[in-house]
Order: C-alpha cells, then sequence, then structure tokens
C-alpha cells in the first residue's frame, strides 16, 4: 500500500465518519463540529486530487465562514431536539429498513461499475503547465462563462428573498438622518444661557 | 465565437437584465408605489419576449453545445412565457387589494422566467441544474411572500427543504451519469450510451429521473404539492400550476431524448410507472377535498401523469402529444384560477367548493364558463380537453404500450368525478345562507382571461388554432 492510497482511505473513511456523526449525535453543536471534520477530510481529498485550489476554498469558505455561521445559528435557535429526535424515532425502523435496500443497491451498482470508452481520458486534467488558478479561471471565464454568469443570478435571486422575507419597513420609529448630522451648523447646535442662581428658567 | 454565443442567448440576457433595472428602479424609486405599474410593464415584457423567440428561425447552440435554441426549446419558451405573463397580469389586483404586492414579485416572476428559459434549452446536466435552481429558488421565495401568514411561509418552508432534497436526487444521478460518460454534455452522453447502459449509468438515469419527477411534482414525489398550492397565495399557486410545469416536463423530454435517446426500453418504463402512479392518485386523492386549491394540486398530479404518458411512448408523436397536451392543460389552468382568485366574500378569499352552491343562479355566464373549464379539465368531449387526452393515448397505444392507454382511460373517468362534483354543486347543490354566499365582484382582467380560457376550450376545437404542426415540428427537432 503506497503512502497515497493510504491517505486516501484516511481522509475517505473520516469523511464518511464525520457526515455520519452529523447526523446521528445528539448534540447539535458537536454535530456542526463532526460536520468541519467532514469539510476538512473532503478537502484533504481533494489536494489527493491534485486540486489545491479548491481544497482551500473548501477550508477558507466552508469551514471558516459557513461552519462557523451554522455554530452561531444552532447556538442562538431554541430547538428542543429531543422532541425533534423522538418524532424521527417513530419512523427509524421504515427508514433503515429504506436505507439498507438503497445501499444494498448501489452496492451492486459499484459493483459492476463501468467507465464508457475514452471517459478516462475525458475526464483526466489537461496536460501541461498551467497551475491550478490559471486554469480554472481560464475554464470559468471562458467556456463555463454561462454557468458562472447563471450562478450570479441565482445569488442574486438569494439576496432579493432574502430581503422580500425579512425586511421590515417600520414607520413608528426615530432613525438616524445621516445628511442631517453631516450638515447641521455647530454655531446654532449650541445655545448658552446665562442661568442667574437660585432662579433657573 | 464569444459574439456568435451571445447572439443566441440574447433573449435570456435581456430578460435578465430587465430584471436587474427593474429591480433598480423598484428600489431607488418609490419602492412598492409602482408595484402594479411594474407588474403589467413586466408582463408586457414577457410577452415581447414571446414574440421575439416565437420568431427565431434555425437550430443554434452556444457555448460549445451545453446551450441549445432549436424548435422544441422555442416552442416551450413561448408556452412559458406566455403563461407566465397571463398569471402574473392576473395577479396584480388579486395581491394589491391583500397588501402584498411588493415590486420584487414581478421581478421574481422575471428570473425565474429566465431559469425556465435556460431550462428548456440546456444541452449539458450544468447548465440544467443552473436553470432550476434559479427557477426553484425563486419559486420557494414567492411561495412564501405573504409573510404574516402561517400557511404561506409552511409552505414556502416545505417547498424549500424538499426542493433541496431533489435537487441533491438530481445531482447524485448527474453525477453518477459525469461518472460513467466522463461529460456532462448530453451529445457526449447520448455517445457514450451507445450500444447500452450499464448498470452504473442506469442509477444516474433514474436518480435524474426522481429529481425530475419531483420537480413536476407527479407521484409517488408529489407529497408537497398539496400543501404547498394551499399555503401560497392564489396568484402564486396559479404560476405554480402552469409555466413551471411546461419547463419541468419539457426539461423532462430533452434529457430522457437527448442523453438518453439511444436507450429509450431503459427509462420508457420508468416513465410509464410514474405516469400511472400519478394519474389514479391525482384521480383518486382528489375526491376527498373539500379545498379546490388543493383540488386543482391533486388534478395537477394527474395532469401530469397524463402528460408523461406521451413521454413515456419515447416517439416523436409521443413529444408531440405531451407538447399539445401542455398548451391545453395550461390554458385551462389560466382559465381555472382566474376564476378562484375571484371566489371572494366580503374581501376576504374563499378557497371552500361548497361556496359555489348555486352560483349558477347569481352569475350564470362565469358559472358556464367555469363549467365548460371543468369539462374540459375532465376530459369530456368535445371540448378541447378531450382532444389533449385523446392525442396522449393515442401516442401510447401506437407506441405498443395499450395497457398505459387503458389505465389512462379507467384514471381519467374517475377523475371525471371531482371535476363534475364542482359542476353539480354550481347547478344543483342546495340553497347557501347568505353568509356564504360569494361576492359578485371580479375584476376585468380575471373575467376576460376566465372567458377567453372558456372560449379556447370551445373554439379550439376546430383546429387547435394551428398547433399541431407547430408541436409536430418542435417534435421532430427533439427525437431523430
Amino acid at each position: 500500500m503506497t503512502v497515497a492510497i493510504f491517505t486516501f482511505y484516511l481522509f475517505a473513511v473520516s469523511t464518511l465518519i464525520g457526515g455520519l456523526m452529523t447526523v446521528i449525535s445528539r448534540n447539535p453543536v458537536h454535530s456542526v463540529l463532526w460536520l468541519i471534520l467532514a469539510f476538512l477530510s473532503a478537502a484533504g481529498l481533494f489536494v489527493l486530487l491534485g486540486a489545491e485550489f479548491v481544497a482551500m476554498l473548501l477550508i477558507i469558505v466552508y469551514v471558516g465562514a459557513v461552519a462557523v455561521l451554522f455554530l452561531f445559528v444552532v447556538m442562538m435557535l431554541d430547538i428542543d431536539f429531543a422532541a425533534l429526535k423522538a418524532e424521527m424515532a417513530k419512523y427509524m425502523p421504515l427508514a433503515l429498513l429504506i436505507g439498507v435496500i438503497i445501499l444494498m443497491q448501489l452496492a451492486l451498482a459499484f459493483g459492476v461499475w463501468g467507465f464508457s470508452d475514452g471517459a478516462a481520458e475525458r475526464i483526466a486534467a489537461p496536460a501541461g503547465e498551467l497551475e491550478n488558478t490559471a486554469a480554472l479561471g481560464l475554464l470559468l471565464y471562458d467556456k463555463y462563462l454561462l454557468l458562472f454568469q447563471l450562478a450570479g443570478l441565482i445569488l442574486l435571486v438569494a439576496m432579493i428573498g432574502a430581503i422580500v422575507l425579512t425586511l421590515r419597513h417600520r414607520i413608528d420609529i426615530k432613525r438616524q438622518d445621516v445628511l442631517a448630522q453631516m450638515f447641521r451648523d455647530p454655531a446654532k447646535a449650541m445655545e448658552l444661557k446665562d442661568v442667574k442662581p437660585g432662579q433657573g428658567l | 465565437m464569444m459574439s456568435a454565443d451571445i447572439q443566441t442567448l440574447l433573449p435570456e440576457l435581456m430578460l435578465a437584465l430587465y430584471a436587474i433595472a427593474a429591480l433598480m428602479a423598484g428600489a431607488f424609486m418609490g419602492k412598492d408605489r409602482y408595484a402594479p405599474l411594474l407588474v403589467w410593464v413586466t408582463g408586457g415584457v414577457l410577452v415581447l419576449m414571446a414574440v421575439w423567440v416565437g420568431s427565431g428561425t434555425g437550430a443554434h447552440s452556444a457555448f460549445s453545445g451545453s446551450f441549445v435554441d432549436d424548435r422544441f426549446a422555442r416552442f416551450a419558451k413561448v408556452m412559458i412565457l406566455v403563461s407566465a405573463a397571463a398569471v402574473l397580469v392576473m395577479s396584480q389586483d388579486y395581491m394589491a387589494r391583500r397588501g402584498i404586492l411588493r415590486f420584487e414579485y414581478p421581478v421574481l416572476i422575471a428570473l425565474a422566467s429566465v431559469g425556465m428559459m435556460v431550462m428548456v434549452s440546456a444541452g449539458d446536466l450544468m447548465v440544467l441544474y443552473m436553470g432550476l435552481e434559479l427557477q426553484s429558488l425563486a419559486l420557494y421565495v414567492v411561495a412564501a411572500l405573504r409573510r404574516d401568514s402561517v400557511k404561506s411561509t409552511e409552505a414556502g418552508l416545505k417547498y424549500f427543504v424538499l426542493g433541496a432534497l431533489s435537487s441533491g436526487l438530481l445531482l447524485y444521478g448527474a453525477s453518477l451519469t459525469y461518472g460513467f460518460a466522463g461529460t456532462t454534455l448530453f451529445s457526449g452522453i447520448i455517445a457514450a450510451a451507445e450500444g447500452g447502459v450499464s448498470l452504473g449509468l442506469l442509477f444516474g438515469l433514474v436518480f435524474l429521473i426522481a429529481g425530475f419527477a419531483f420537480k413536476v411534482s407527479a407521484a409517488p414525489f408529489h407529497m408537497w404539492t398539496p400543501d404547498v398550492y394551499e399555503g401560497s397565495p392564489t396568484p402564486v399557486t396559479a404560476f405554480f400550476a402552469t409555466a413551471p410545469k411546461i419547463a419541468g416536463m419539457a426539461l423532462f423530454a430533452r434529457v430522457v431524448h437527448d442523453a438518453f435517446g439511444g436507450v429509450v426500453s431503459d427509462w420508457q418504463q420508468i416513465v410509464a410507472f410514474l405516469s400511472v402512479i400519478s394519474m389514479f392518485l391525482g384521480a383518486i386523492a382528489a375526491i376527498g377535498q373539500t379545498n379546490i386549491k388543493r383540488l386543482m394540486a391533486y388534478s395537477s398530479i394527474a395532469h401530469m401523469g397524463f402528460a408523461m404518458m406521451g413521454l413515456a411512448a419515447g416517439t416523436a408523436f409521443g413529444v408531440q402529444a405531451m407538447l399539445i397536451y401542455l398548451a391545453i392543460y395550461v390554458t385551462m389552468n389560466v382559465g381555472s384560477f382566474a376564476f378562484i382568485m375571484a371566489m371572494e366574500r366580503d374581501g376576504r378569499p374563499v378557497v371552500e367548493i361548497d361556496a359555489l352552491r348555486l352560483y349558477a343562479r347569481r352569475e350564470p355566464l362565469r358559472a358556464l364558463a367555469l363549467l365548460v373549464l371543468m369539462f374540459s379539465l375532465a376530459g369530456v368531449p368535445p371540448l378541447l380537453g378531450f382532444f389533449g387526452k385523446f392525442y396522449v393515448l393515442r401516442a401510447a397505444y401506437d407506441a405498443g404500450l395499450g395497457w398505459l392507454a387503458f389505465a389512462g382511460v379507467i384514471a381519467s373517468v374517475i377523475g371525471a368525478f371531482y371535476y363534475l362534483r364542482v359542476v353539480y354543486l354550481m347547478y344543483f347543490g342546495n340553497e347557501p345562507d347568505d353568509r356564504e354566499a360569494l361576492d359578485g365582484a371580479m375584476s376585468p382582467v380575471l373575467w376576460g382571461m376566465l372567458m377567453v380560457s372558456a372560449l379556447a376550450m370551445v373554439i379550439g376545437v376546430v383546429n387547435l388554432f394551428g398547433i399541431e404542426p407547430l408541436a409536430a415540428a418542435a417534435a421532430a427537432t427533439l427525437v431523430n
């Protein structure tokens, strides 16, 4: 067993364990931590494939930003996970049965997995001295320009959706008026009054 | 090279740019004050796009085959754009009176239309997925548009979670397909699948079909439909029941024919199975419904079953029958929902079927229009709905699926019960109390849509408005 194969199985197994524990761990915070393990192992798999850039993105974006956001959300939400689990336990036998059947079918499929002629060449990375980032850039802004722009539109829809569903215009509150603050006249802002002792205004 | 690609994509590009411009205009000027105007302008732009797309000729492909603009795509796009525009202008009055007409609504509908146009033009699994997500994400948002209502929020959330699950299934199938073929282009997949599919590719195909079935709400992947239809605001429900169904079915047809056209026998039985289950579930489960929106949800499940029957035939005539069926289905649904949107009492929407009792005595003309539409939905000859069913049944029979056609006839007889019950209540029901009677008002747009749709059901039997040769030409470009 070479080092590469050993590392592959190491990362693959830890990805699977991470994914499994995300679903079955009792504490939701632990779930998120297991999810981070799954992300990190997947990043390791990407490195083995020679895709360092994607691996780094996975760590920076998913582990660094998304998972941390998850942690905050999970900690702030007040959800009775025990009740949810109890609900789930009712359907557990049936779900397990279906899960096992699908798993066996998939094992059947992967047992006789074959590629079409020439698939290996088509999937292989193009030969040459191109670096990861440069190759991605060439693909993303040229061959896959359409996909790139469509992804942008999808993000725009997500943004509109978040605003439409959550933003409320309240009219009964005091707002900060930035321009009024900036253009106020210091001379008129304060008035000095000479108050005589014992008299008041 | 790039400029030719952009040229092919121009209608989608323009619609997306329009949506962005409308969003900017809405955000910087007056917010929701101009929303009614924006609805009408967007409706006009969608119709203009339909004319523009419809006037195109020839077959072009862009971005090395990942985007295809052929007669099939154009036929589906025109149907999508026109029905989206019709539902959009119908919804303006309803939503404005209930205070949920935000200026983002027409923008989201325009962006969903861009997604649907990309879906039906997809020549690549990745483009397919992007179009599908663009459409779905916009739909999740509009489902929850009435955010103060628990039901609407529930509808949006349920749709979102189950939609994400179905996208996952679809992606899994796509990755299995890619793993086998080594390419995501449909032209590459069909070449790789030549001479029979391996077991792995078959799994990919099954997962892909499961994802599509979810999106077009075919049984057994229909669970979300009644709840989402019931919870969403009625105009949004009308939108769900029209344009996205066409886009979903056209996408389904494109993938099974463009990418798996060489192995028809492998997917034929799956599609036939989905078709039978959907027809019977839609027909039987709707019998117990008292809410007309849930009833229309089950009705749409049954109708998708019939459309899939045309697809299951696996021939060019089958695709033609499917396209004709979809065109008729959409016209019927626009009319029916125009009626449902006008069902109200003291300004509050009513969805109980019982409220229609003896409606014919008060509004004979409107009751007659709904009668025509209900008969047509049930497939009663000589109305247009019958011809739609007749086409798909003949396609299935010609392709040697006699049992499927037979099952379709039985399901349509069962399904006729609940359409006829609506008609029965309107004409022969018990006397309703005054508290239950519906208001008489109906906006001119809704009235016009209802009447046009009902008239089309009657007049269309002469020559189907000439869509038959167009659908045949569209089907011929897809199946060869």
